[in-house]
């Protein structure tokens, strides 16, 4: 087989492992949006109908009379306010990482380090302190909670793109008269908004998904999307269609901010280790 | 920046100079004063927690030192979420790994449509791990599931099989769950790599007559040794604290035959509340994580520090 040859039919094989590898990695989520429009005629018949026949949003109704609006806008405050409190006090402890290299090299990796804390190990310790302080089940415990792992995140991410930029510009102005606090809120800030966005986009989808925490501290009050799909699992019935339509409401909007969001996706998931 | 700090701490003298070496210092103490307060005491406390009898109902916990610890070894429940601990991460990672690495293979270089494909390749990655779980256990589902039925249209007859009814075949779920999650992640992360390599590189090496796999061993895999490395340990850390998935999918059963070290844990606490116990197992599980987190940490600092 000649060079040509090769390159020809390597070429040619392409399009159909690409819609292989649509089919297998697509299916599943198809399947779940398809369930939240099918009657449960549908999805509990054997063996199952593919397409609703009679597709209706009364599973979408259900699930905003149940509690499904708090739930998501549960979610949505406690991944905000997360997000923000980890850029604001990441962001200034990167900058002294990345500028004046506070801790040398080994403090970096410290804080890297406890980005992978497994949340089982400290679970206990704050189920006890939030029974102490009456703070189970609301909004602050879970922004707090979430910190264990958005802190540290955003660090590491923040002090990547803050070594990217020149230093020229935070340097005159110190010259100038300039403040360290102004240097970096006013010069080095502005300058490293791309990457802000894209390590608090992140912060916010960790916190988004996150499940472990939310199901070990919220009960009613403070649930958020990843515990509230758990209700409709029950022992006796499984209410498939609310399931679906609670998956499209999860699922979408982080659909569409990761593709917004492309051109710092591996960035985002390898924490900055492959640009 | 320390340079042009130090000018001017220079020109006004001593005092000067202390302050400006005290404010980055500052800068960080926000944050290292978090760190303490969410990760690190917890975890301190927690590792009291271990050492001691913290059960419900009773009324003293007394401390009874590496007791906890002994009780988990001789537990043969704790023992075996640890094997499906690590058969995910060994299992599943490598999986992962092949597969992914593979269709970044097949697929790198130009093609029309790419931004699209690679796109919808890689939702799955953003969908909640809690959704994942239910969407294959309705997949799964012996009666109301299209995995069955599809079998049923290959072999030609209706086909029935409880799949997550049976350990061996629950596991298997289980890992193609976890493998369909994440394999879009190595695969971005290789096909980024494959993107920053040098074509001239191969192009000498075709003129050279050397085969596909000739280029896939003596030239893709050692330049892409330290991003294949990083993405191992990235994901290998998280299937550690697998837990999601397995709550969704399976509830650690049948009976508890496929729970891991998170899910055991978190009925020691939540269904037992057993909180030393429990916490002495979540030290084991910090045990295996430091080791991978030293190789991690090492990899990061061969590529990102160059």
């Amino acid at each position: 087989m000649g060079l040509h040859t090769r390159k020809w039919l390597s070429q040619a094989i392409r399009y159909p492992i690409a819609l292989i590898a649509l089919a297998f990695f697509l299916f599943p989520i198809v399947w779940i949006v398809l369930t939240a429009f099918k009657t449960p005629n549908e999805f509990l018949r054997n063996p199952p109908v593919w397409i609703p026949q009679t597709p209706s949003l009364v599973y979408f109704e259900h699930v905003i009379k149940t509690g499904g609006l708090k739930a998501l806008s549960n979610t949505l405050i406690i991944s905000t306010s997360t997000t923000l409190l980890a850029l604001l006090i990441g962001s200034l402890a990167a900058y002294a990482l990345a500028r004046y290299r506070v801790g040398g090299d080994n403090l970096p990796f410290f804080i890297l380090s406890q980005r992978f804390m497994p949340p089982v190990a400290v679970i206990f310790p704050f189920l006890l302190f939030f029974k102490a302080l009456r703070w189970m089940d609301t909004h602050q415990a879970l922004i707090l909670i979430y910190l264990t792992f958005n802190l540290p995140y955003a660090v590491w991410m923040m002090r990547g793109f803050f070594m990217e930029i020149p230093r020229e510009i935070e340097e005159s102005a110190l010259v100038d008269g300039c403040s360290p606090l102004g240097a970096f809120w006013r010069i080095a800030l502005p300058l490293v908004s791309p990457g802000l966005v894209a390590t608090g986009v992140f912060c916010f989808i960790f916190s988004w998904a996150e499940f472990f925490f939310a199901v070990a501290i919220t009960k009613s009050q403070a649930v958020t999307l990843s515990v509230y799909i758990v209700n409709f699992f029950g022992k006796m019935m499984v209410q498939w269609g609310e399931i679906g339509a609670t998956s499209i409401v999860s699922m979408f909007p982080l659909f569409i901010i990761s593709f917004l969001m492309q051109r710092y996706l591996v960035r985002g998931l390898t924490l900055g280790a492959v640009k | 920046m320390a340079a042009a700090s130090e000018a001017i701490a220079m020109s006004s003298g001593m005092p000067q100079r202390r302050k400006r070496n005290l404010i980055p210092w500052m800068f960080v103490a926000p944050c290292m004063l978090v760190i303490l307060l969410v990760t690190i005491f917890p975890t301190i406390y927690s590792l009291g927690l271990s050492l001691t009898k913290w059960e419900i109902g009773l009324q003293e916990r007394p401390f009874i030192g590496l007791g906890n610890y002994i009780e988990l070894f001789s537990t043969p429940r704790f023992l075996h979420s640890l094997l499906i601990t690590l058969l995910v991460v060994v299992v599943g990672v490598s999986v992962e790994f092949g597969l992914g690495f593979s269709l970044a293979q097949l697929l790198s270089g130009e093609m029309k449509g790419k931004r699209v494909i690679v796109a919808a390749l890689l939702l799955p990655v953003m969908v909640m791990p809690v959704v994942v779980g239910y969407t294959w256990r309705l997949l799964w589902d012996a009666q109301y599931g299209p995995i069955n039925q599809i079998i049923g249209w290959i072999i030609g007859q209706p086909f029935t099989y409880t799949w997550l009814a049976k350990t061996e075949t629950a596991l298997f779920a289980i890992l193609v769950t976890e493998i369909w999650q994440w394999t879009p992640f190595m695969f971005l992360v290789f096909l980024s790599g494959l993107a920053v390599m040098d074509p001239e590189v191969f192009e000498a090496a075709d003129i050279d007559g050397a085969s596909g796999w000739a280029k896939l061993w003596y030239m893709t895999l050692p330049l892409m040794r330290p991003i294949i490395i990083v993405a191992l340990l990235i994901r290998g850390l998280d299937a550690l604290k697998f837990f999601d998935i397995i709550f969704t999918l399976t509830g650690g059963g049948p009976g508890n035959s496929t729970e891991t070290l998170s899910f055991y844990i978190y009925q020691t606490g939540y269904q037992f509340f057993r909180l030393g116990y429990g916490a002495a197992a979540s030290f084991v599980l910090l045990v295996f994580l430091a080791l991978f987190l030293t190789y991690l940490l090492k990899a990061f600092r061969a590529t990102v520090e160059g």
